[in-house]
């Protein structure tokens, strides 16, 4: 969050384009794809635990290459450490990958200044999964949801435009000239989720957006977040490690592990029928109320991650 | 999991003959208040040996501070009231002196916790941690025989090459398999309660049903108790035989999993499970929800606690519902249940 904040203020401090009253999507030809991911790759050095030897590499992502249509709902799955999050920082434009290229809307992300991003902020917003630390603790929900405007000095009525955000979310305007504590997990995710769409991007990232929440307010939460990918047109890249969730929203889905794409396809397809071993240990380990009033125990659910173990193992 | 009483050696022999078949926790009328508000009220509940219970909530609804009531493990600025009993202790436990909790905590019941990394000690290697339990309470002659039987706890709980692990500090291990450690610690002494706190919440869905495996499979080989708290109820359905559910710091609805689950009558328990069940949506594609959020302390509505945020809600939801049911295991507390047909009852 800090490092996207400080770049985009940076940026909107030396530089004014005159393409900037023209969002990126509305030039980009249809068929262009949202997002596209070719061959990308991410290491990270460890810190060196001896004077002779480097630090020992950690391979994050190896080799990923996807592509996200206009107006899709695209959802990636996988366990903490697989990727997730260093593919979406990528994405984002906060981190350099060690290879390979992303476009956002047929513009190259890779490889590019700061500067040179602009297109990227007012395309591409993020929704982080913890809201009490991704909302500065210290700033009015008016201040929260008008910064990407400051930040890219999009002109306009500001506060017209956050009293829209805040009802678009299903908050009242009111409550604006209050600070992040006064709110509850719910509340404070809807107000990310308005930050995100200030400067009307055409793409949202949301990073486990419901994983903090509690089960009833969930359900709010993603019914609010469909709503207005309809609404507004969005493509929406939805990383989460619920299976559920993701089928709920995404139409199709990348499951990912050890820093590469294992299976993609239509999210029904992956979930009714997956084809690969890590793929059915996910699917099989997930409980359900369905799979639990049916008679599956805890060891029925392990005994299918063992199995898809197994069978991944003989494979390799 | 290979015989417990090989790996820990049993404790005191009385512990597990008296009383047989009365239940092993008995909790009734329990409280807990801070100097401004009552966080809990009036839990009561009782679980048998080999029975596993499950405790349902949102956050704050109350549930890790009836599990920490229950230990004696309260914040000074808390105080319990009401009554905890459990089977081989003398004392009830709300109100005990600190020598007689310390004796009962790890050797009759004890607590895995949800954050792992947190409940275990940095600066000592897990196989004396796992070793120490047993050793504080005299359930092995020596520090030997502690060892060797927390290396063979270690691989009870699935660890690979438990004599590693053993030496292994716990941030040199996985969130799942410190989860382990933390479970081998509390099943060192065969305890006769097992409070398990969100215990794979932090963990992944893989991770998870393994070390779900191993707490039905734990608590099944020492036909011990399980009080067993989650906000998940898929989790609590999977590993659980009967339920509780709590809200705001009341236990609005208790019986057997499949009754709550297909039948729920409080209204509370209604959208819950509705709000849970990801793979239903209404009519219009979209997902069932509970209106409103969780209030904070001291904000609950006066009488039902739910009613500012039920659609059935009159002005008869302003008296606190009594419990209706045959027993404080099975039943519901609600003035406008939902019917078995799921009308509204008059």
């Amino acid at each position: 969050m800090w490092d996207m904040r400080a770049t985009t203020r940076c940026r909107a401090a030396v530089v004014s384009m005159p393409e900037a009253s023209t969002p990126a999507r509305q030039i980009a030809a249809d068929g262009i794809p949202a997002v596209d991911v070719v061959d990308l790759t991410k290491d990270y050095r460890r810190p060196r635990v001896s004077l002779t030897t480097p630090g020992p590499v950690v391979h994050a992502l190896r080799g990923v290459s996807l592509q996200v249509a206009q107006g899709q709902r695209f959802g990636i799955v996988g366990e903490s450490g697989c990727g997730k999050s260093t593919l979406l920082r990528i994405l984002a434009g906060l981190e350099q990958p060690s290879s390979g290229r992303v476009a956002v809307m047929g513009q190259a992300v890779t490889g590019r200044t700061e500067r040179s991003l602009r297109f990227l902020r007012e395309n591409l917003q993020l929704v982080f999964q913890d809201p009490m630390s991704s909302l500065d603790p210290r700033m009015r929900v008016r201040d929260i949801v008008a910064e990407p405007l400051v930040g890219l000095r999009l002109g306009g009525d500001h506060a017209a435009r956050v009293a829209e955000l805040l009802s678009a979310v299903g908050l009242d305007p009111d409550v604006a000239d209050r600070y992040p504590h006064q709110f509850s997990g719910g509340q404070r995710q809807r107000i990310s989720i308005a930050r995100a769409l200030a400067p009307s991007p055409g793409i949202l990232l949301a990073d486990e957006p419901v994983s903090a929440l509690d089960v009833s307010v969930r359900a709010q939460v993603l019914n609010v977040l469909s709503d207005l990918v309809d609404t507004y047109a969005l493509t929406l890249v939805l990383v989460s490690h619920d299976l559920g969730v993701v089928r709920h929203v995404c139409g199709r889905v990348a499951v990912m592990k050890g820093g590469q794409i294992v299976e993609t396809g239509p999210t029904a397809q992956v979930y009714d029928a997956p084809t690969h071993p890590y793929t059915q240990a996910l699917v099989a380990a997930v409980p359900t109320i369905g799979k639990a009033l049916s008679g599956e125990r805890a060891a029925d659910l392990a005994a299918g991650v063992r199995r898809a173990r197994d069978a991944a193992a003989g494979q390799a | 999991m290979s015989r417990p009483s090989d790996s820990a050696g049993s404790g005191d022999p009385t512990d597990s003959l008296d009383s047989v078949g009365g239940p092993v926790l008995s909790v009734e009328r329990l409280g807990v208040t801070s100097s401004r508000y009552s966080l809990v009220e009036n839990v009561s509940l009782q679980i048998g040996a080999g029975e596993r219970v499950g405790l349902i909530g949102e956050s704050g609804s109350g549930k890790t501070l009836t599990a920490l009531a229950i230990l004696g493990l309260l914040p000074e600025t808390l105080r319990a009231s009401g009554s905890v009993r459990l089977r081989g202790a003398d004392v009830d436990l709300v109100g005990a002196c600190e020598h007689d909790l310390a004796d009962i905590r790890g050797r009759l019941v004890s607590m895995v916790f949800q954050e792992p990394m947190t409940a275990l000690n940095p600066t000592m290697r897990v196989g004396r941690q796992v070793a120490e339990v047993m050793l504080v309470h005299e359930t092995v002659a020596g520090r030997q025989e502690a060892d060797a039987a927390a290396v063979a706890l270690l691989a009870d709980v699935g660890l690979p090459e438990p004599a590693a692990v053993a030496r292994a500090y716990p941030h040199q291990l996985s969130g799942g398999q410190r989860q382990r450690v933390v479970l081998a610690i509390a099943l060192a002494n065969n305890p006769a309660l097992l409070i398990c706190d969100e215990p794979t919440t932090a963990l992944d869905v893989t991770v998870q049903a393994l070390v779900l495996d191993l707490v039905t499979r734990g608590v099944t080989a020492r036909d011990a108790a399980l009080l067993f708290i989650s906000h998940d109820l898929a989790v609590v359905a999977t590993v659980c035989r009967r339920v509780l559910v709590m809200y705001g710091g009341v236990v609005v609805e208790a019986g057997p999993v499949e009754q709550i689950l297909t039948a729920p009558r409080h209204r509370y328990t209604e959208g819950l499970v509705a709000a849970s069940t990801i793979e239903t949506t209404d009519a219009q594609g979209r997902l069932r929800t509970i209106r409103g959020s969780v209030p904070g302390h001291g904000r609950y509505p006066v009488g039902c606690v739910f009613a500012n945020r039920c659609d059935a809600a009159t002005s008869a939801c302003e008296v606190e519902p009594p419990w209706v049911g045959e027993s404080v295991d099975v039943g519901y507390a609600c003035h406008h249940p939902v019917s078995s047909g799921g009308g509204v009852d008059a």
